[in-house]
């Protein structure tokens, strides 16, 4: 096993997950598999390779800075759970 | 009853032999009356639907200009935005959403003149090769009630194969569109990446993804083409060329073309019987006057366990987003903001979608970045360079789109299992180029699809080599009897 409970615990709240107990058992288990076929990736001699992020060649796409449309403010609202006074609005942060 | 075609209709409309509008009602009826068995559909938008058609027979009746897909009724994944249409990716996370803004191919589409039918059904965030991770139901094979349509776009390749609508976009990251063409025996195609504008497609993994049509013929399949692509400055990563008319690509012929059979796409893992009509396929090519030569990409293997790391990393940043904040779900009752995040996104996200947000974001946490992330990215260049070299000498490539024909429901309830189904279809996006699935033939009485692949912004070739096997077999025009729906 590559990685225990512990591991999925920790990869859960930094990715903001609050898992049922049976839930990380089961992740652990399917994750473990997936880790466990990577393994072959350690096969390839990637030295002298470069990391290739994206496929294209574009480089820095810029445009004039003008003034364009934007949403309507009660148009980016209309989703929103709760709001007030033209804001979302959430719980207590601190 | 003969499925009609985006260019048999359109004669129809132009003569004035039918109306949009009748054909959208047509449409409607069928669907109606089949989806509840098919279930391609998550929203059907019938009241806009006749609308739209009532305006396109109006201005019709004018003598006002029209776009080239006047009158077509049409569907779209529901990862593509639509304004005030419910745009949801088959997430709980996202089951109340309203776009305030369109997608560019919703738009380009509303401009030629198409008329959108509803939204379709597809795995959650776009991850699955079936449609059972639907955060709502799966959609069922027209071919058989009781296997999967493949996935992730299995509503929209259901939606076609069954009639419902003429032609339907989908998006593919690792093979969502070519698979559940397969799958549905359609035509699926996933375009050259920056060639459709991503703009309002809901992302999976923003390097991979690329928004494609899934039509009931080749020639239909140009016509899309031509509305969908284009450079689009709302999209950072959309290319600058020029885009050619692809209807120029449907030339019957294909003399001295020089076509690659790689040989790691063959043999052990794809069944010998899907594999035998990819066989029979070849030669008819050759017959043709194809020079067909077998060839490497040595690399192939390793596609399929970079992808699964390079997109759930990236998955786990786009999908970051999804908090209970802004729209979408919202738990109640949560005392601070961390826990409101983190039950919301508990109780929104089905299991495989958080199973890939922690995939990535272990793959990209402190430790463990250069052992997977950064390794994956240099295993995907030595993928593309592999592509680079076939092209140098080949016009196109040929492989089985999948393994095997459609499964049948909970038949691939092994991770790793589900995920192979993508092996054939994953290169592809690594590497950024164009591939597009054709049927051909039956096995146990489903379809088999065959995968042509291109250069980037080489979808001439494959539409040409396609449509020349389409004019001169009868395994490529399939069409289900639906005794299960009727």
């Amino acid at each position: 096993m590559k990685i225990s409970i512990k591991d999925v615990e920790y990869v859960a709240l930094l990715s903001r997950l609050e898992l049922t107990e049976a839930e990380k058992v089961e992740q652990l288990r399917e994750l473990n598999k997936i880790l466990d076929s990577m393994e072959v990736l350690n096969k390839v001699d990637t030295s002298g390779v470069e990391p290739l992020a994206h496929v294209l060649p574009i480089y820095n796409v810029l445009r004039e800075d003008e003034l364009r449309a934007t949403l309507p403010k009660e148009k980016v609202l209309q989703n929103a759970p709760e709001e007030d006074e033209g804001m979302f609005k959430v719980p207590k942060i601190v | 009853m003969e499925l009609s075609t985006i260019h048999g209709l359109r004669d129809l409309l132009a003569n004035r032999e039918i109306s949009a509008e009748e054909l959208t009602n047509q449409a409607l009826e069928k669907i109606e009356k089949i989806d509840d068995k098919i279930k391609a559909f998550v929203t059907v938008t019938k009241d806009e639907a006749i609308q739209v058609a009532r305006e396109i027979d109006q201005k019709r009746s004018k003598g006002e200009s029209l776009g080239p897909l006047a009158g077509i009724p049409m569907a779209l994944k529901d990862n593509m935005c639509t304004e005030d249409i419910k745009t949801t990716c088959s997430s709980k996370i996202l089951y109340n959403f309203i776009p305030p803004y369109s997608a560019k191919v919703y738009e380009k589409l509303l401009g030629a003149g198409s008329i959108l039918l509803g939204k379709t059904n597809m795995d959650e965030f776009a991850m699955g090769s079936s449609t059972e991770n639907s955060g709502f139901f799966p959609t069922c094979n027209p071919w058989d009630l009781n296997c999967v349509p493949g996935g992730s776009s299995g509503g929209s390749a259901a939606a076609v194969a069954s009639g419902e609508a003429v032609f339907a976009l989908g998006s593919d990251t690792g093979g969502s569109i070519r698979q559940p063409a397969s799958f549905c025996g359609v035509v699926g195609l996933k375009p050259t990446y920056g060639a459709v504008s991503r703009y309002g497609l809901i992302a999976y993994a923003s390097s991979l993804d690329q928004i494609g049509p899934f039509t009931r013929d080749v020639t239909d399949c140009a016509l899309v083409m031509n509305a969908i692509t284009g450079h689009d400055s709302f999209d950072s990563t959309s290319a600058l060329v020029d885009y050619p008319d692809y209807t120029r690509f449907l030339v019957n012929d294909i003399k001295d073309m020089r076509i690659g059979i790689p040989r790691e796409y063959f043999g052990e893992g794809i069944e010998p019987e899907v594999e035998a009509k990819i066989r029979e396929a070849i030669n008819k090519l050759e017959e043709l006057g194809a020079v067909v030569e077998e060839c490497s990409l040595p690399h192939t293997q390793y596609a399929l366990p970079a992808y699964y790391i390079i997109a759930p990393a990236e998955c786990s940043s786009n999908l970051a987003r999804y908090d209970g904040v802004r729209y979408g779900l919202r738990v109640e009752d949560a005392d601070d903001i961390v826990s409101m995040f983190s039950r919301t996104r508990d109780q929104g996200f089905g299991i495989e979608v958080k199973r890939r947000i922690m995939l990535g974001t272990y793959a990209l946490s402190s430790g463990y970045y250069d052992a997977y992330y950064l390794k994956a990215l240099k295993v995907r260049n030595l993928v593309k360079q592999d592509f680079d070299k076939a092209f140098e000498k080949f016009d196109c490539l040929i492989t089985p789109t999948a393994p095997s024909v459609a499964f049948e429901f909970g038949s691939k309830a092994d991770t790793i299992a589900m995920y192979k189904q993508d092996v054939c279809t994953i290169p592809i996006n690594l590497a950024g180029i164009p591939a597009l699935s054709l049927p051909y033939g039956l096995v146990n009485n489903m379809p088999v699809g065959l995968q042509f692949v291109g250069k980037a912004f080489g979808e001439g070739n494959l539409l040409r080599v396609a449509y020349t096997l389409e004019q001169n077999s009868d395994q490529t025009r399939l069409e289900p009897s639906l005794e299960g729906v009727k």
